[in-house]
């Protein structure tokens, strides 16, 4: 089967063929990165603007080296979120670069929903690389294809996703993924960072002690804690909120033997989690680093219509 | 010139009427009521059978943008979109540019209105100076230059020692405070309502209680100054049974809703339609039901619709980038209608929520068919279907979460002080 879809907004959108497929050319195209010569024509021709209204370092780089391994002329602007307050709208913006004739817009954005207001506006394809808390699709696909590569499959996992929920768009993607292909989803978090409704999301449970959801997890998720927002109201102190919800080895020693432990980066090392235990021998962060550019790889050659890699 | 509305179902709650008869209106006045009225020639007739007549409905709570906005609607075009919606009087809020806290914007209003507007216009002024919640506007100059009310709509006014004096020096003075009730802590960032929806979109969402602790608020303080107040827009379970307790006990507290809060969840801000963005938002299912319940019960006062246009480019942007509110003008009536088709309210009830009662919150001679009455009257036909399209609505704006529905119910002729001003 190919993929029919010009843009990926969301892992809600997607079946689990689809979900699948990505996870199998990304797999296929990793081999690419393991090469002395790190590039294949498949993109050649082909422009990808890497248009980021917030601070990204990782994502960034990561769908530029991407872009750049297939061929791709990928374009990197940095749009101050000013710049709307000086009055250029999305809609203009988007129309400016559009006339350059891009094949594909990767945005990231600090509204939700603006990628769904960009695709229904443009003729190229638009890739999410991060709405406000909505999605993270190449986020939560990468954590997926770590998690497979580690287990062999996603079907029956116990995943384990702690700490800021409700600003979280990597906790939605996984959510939205994880349940879509089979795992089992258990939230944890400080009350004031649990949304109403989550577990309506995808049959999720919601564990009032991070060590419910840790036991006898596969995969521990540590999600980023970002000081400068959570301070005010939502925890009395990071000082409380790593005792409670940071993973330590005598937490992780709740979960399965062989589980994992990821983070989307970057890390608050003392407060999400322990420095060994970022460091742990089960510790995938550097895995999911490295699938981030695979993954990326992939989506960038289904939304240009790629047939499946053989 | 006169006017013989003949064979139509006069529904005048003001008189305890509903039934078949003629309306004769003369030098803009109630004639005479009546079965077989015979005009004087060269009246003009509106054959009204198997229509609805009813005192001219009465919106207390839009915005007509003029001054300083008229980009987005000015008083003649609102007043033509609410002719258009069947009523004959609006009462506009202050938030225009400047804010009408004093005489000379008032009179502004009060003179563009008697020249170009096709309906009543009756300004409401601010409680406080610039609407900023520091001192209070000059509450008798505003009335004196035709204001029927003050409200910092829009804003709550945060101190409740300034509320509290806002409302005891305009019960001496006779004029109503109308409150937007709203803990702007509570809501802080927020969208949308904050629920299920919310989560799902990752949007800020806005806790009912950022609204009921407010209102509660109002109560009490309205309660303790012996002052009267009404509650602008409600839209939580919480508001109506926070104002339905008070009523009980004899607070001087009315309210009003508006019909999106009626007919709309929250759902319809899915795939981040601004058009469905609008402050209180739009709640959830057990709300809307609420919302019924208290025109049922005879809680919620008053049907308004706080009709807000807006330019498209300030609704066609980014979710949180968009500004808040909904034209409502033009499909408030068949909205409301439908409340009558699904037994929520009578039509008397309607014609109490829509005309009477809004009448008389604001201390307006109007709301009434009685004879010497300003002849003011709405002709509907409840059966006629229609479309919304936005190049047919007579708004200079077009943010309407109803475009492209179904309606059912008009207003085929309006009647402003015996002048028919619309005809559909």
């Amino acid at each position: 089967m190919g993929f029919r879809h010009k843009d990926i907004i969301a892992l809600k959108d997607l079946t689990k063929e689809e979900i699948e497929l990505l996870l199998d050319t990304a797999d296929n195209l990793s081999e690419i990165n393991q090469r002395d010569i790190k590039k294949v024509p498949t993109l050649r021709g082909k422009t990808v603007i890497n248009l980021f209204y917030e601070a990204s370092t990782r994502t960034r780089t990561s769908f530029e080296i991407a872009a750049k391994r297939l061929s791709a002329d990928a374009v990197n602007i940095t749009a101050s979120t000013s710049s709307v307050v000086k009055g250029e709208t999305l809609s203009d913006t988007a129309a400016n670069i559009l006339a350059m004739k891009p094949d594909i817009i990767v945005m990231r954005h600090s509204v939700s929903g603006a990628h769904e207001y960009l695709a229904k506006r443009v003729s190229c394809s638009v890739i999410n690389a991060g709405d406000g808390a909505h999605e993270h699709p190449s986020q939560g696909l990468l954590d997926m294809l770590t998690m497979r590569q580690k287990f062999g499959k996603l079907a029956g996992l116990k995943v384990a996703i702690v700490g800021d929920i409700t600003h979280s768009r990597v906790a939605r993607s996984n959510i939205y993924g994880l349940t879509t292909m089979g795992a089992q989803v258990f939230l944890a978090g400080p009350p004031t960072m649990m949304p109403p409704g989550i577990e309506r999301l995808g049959n999720v449970t919601v564990c009032k002690d991070m060590r419910e959801a840790v036991d006898q997890a596969d995969v521990v998720m540590m999600l980023r804690i970002q000081l400068e927002r959570q301070g005010k109201t939502l925890l009395p102190s990071m000082r409380e909120y790593s005792r409670y919800f940071g993973l330590n080895p005598a937490v992780l020693a709740l979960a399965k033997k062989d589980a994992i432990v990821m983070h989307p980066g970057p890390i608050n090392r003392g407060v999400e989690l322990a420095s060994s235990v970022a460091d742990c021998d089960q510790s995938a962060i550097m895995k999911q680093v490295e699938n981030g550019v695979a993954v990326r790889m992939a989506m960038l050659y289904h939304v240009c219509g790629g047939e499946p890699v053989e | 010139m006169n006017l013989l509305i003949k064979g139509g179902r006069v529904i005048d709650p003001s008189q305890g009427i509903d039934e078949t008869m003629d309306v004769l209106i003369a030098d803009g006045v109630v004639l005479e009521l009546g079965q077989g009225i015979v005009a004087p020639e060269g009246t003009q007739t509106i054959d009204a059978s198997g229509l609805l007549v009813t005192p001219g409905l009465i919106d207390m709570h839009v915005h007509l943008r003029d001054p300083g906005l008229e980009y987005k609607e000015d008083i003649a075009t609102g007043s033509r979109a609410a002719a258009a919606g069947g009523f004959t009087s609006v009462a506009c809020m202050p938030n225009t540019s400047p804010v009408i806290d004093n005489k000379a914007v008032a009179c502004y209003v009060v003179n563009k209105a008697q020249s170009e507007a096709l309906v009543n216009v009756f300004p409401i002024g601010s409680i406080t100076k610039g609407s900023k919640g520091d001192s209070l506007a000059e509450m008798g100059d505003l009335k004196e230059a035709g204001c029927v009310a003050v409200s910092d709509d829009g804003k709550p006014v945060c101190n409740s020692e300034l509320m509290r004096r806002a409302l005891e020096y305009a019960k001496g003075i006779g004029i109503t405070v109308i409150s937007h009730s709203e803990d702007l802590a509570l809501v802080g960032e927020g969208v949308m309502n904050e629920g299920f929806v919310s989560t799902e979109l990752g949007l800020k969402g806005i806790p009912w209680a950022a609204e009921d602790i407010a209102v509660a608020r109002e109560v009490y303080l309205a309660e303790f100054a012996a002052a009267p107040v009404h509650i602008a827009h409600i839209s939580t379970a919480g508001s109506a049974r926070i104002i339905r307790n008070a009523k009980a006990r004899g607070v001087k507290v009315t309210c009003e809703t508006a019909p999106h809060y009626f007919t709309l969840t929250d759902d319809a801000v899915r795939g981040y339609n601004t058009n469905a963005k609008m402050n209180p938002p739009l709640r959830g299912e057990s709300d809307v039901a609420a919302m019924k319940a208290a025109l049922a019960d005879g809680t919620i006062d008053a049907i308004a619709t706080d009709h807000a246009p807006h330019h498209p480019d300030e609704k066609d942007v980014e979710f949180n980038a968009a500004l808040n509110g909904i034209v409502g003008l033009e499909t408030s009536l068949p909205l409301s209608l439908k409340l009558v088709e699904d037994g929520v309210l009578d039509l008397k009830g309607l014609v109490s929520v829509m005309s009477c009662n809004p009448a008389k919150i604001l201390g307006l001679d109007r709301g009434t068919l009685r004879v010497g009455a300003v002849g003011d009257v709405t002709v509907i036909d409840p059966a006629k279907e229609w479309q919304v399209e936005a190049a047919k609505l007579e708004s200079k704006s077009k943010n309407s979460p109803f475009l492209g529905w179904k309606m059912k119910g008009k207003a085929v002729y309006t009647v402003v002080k015996g002048q028919v001003v619309y005809q559909a």
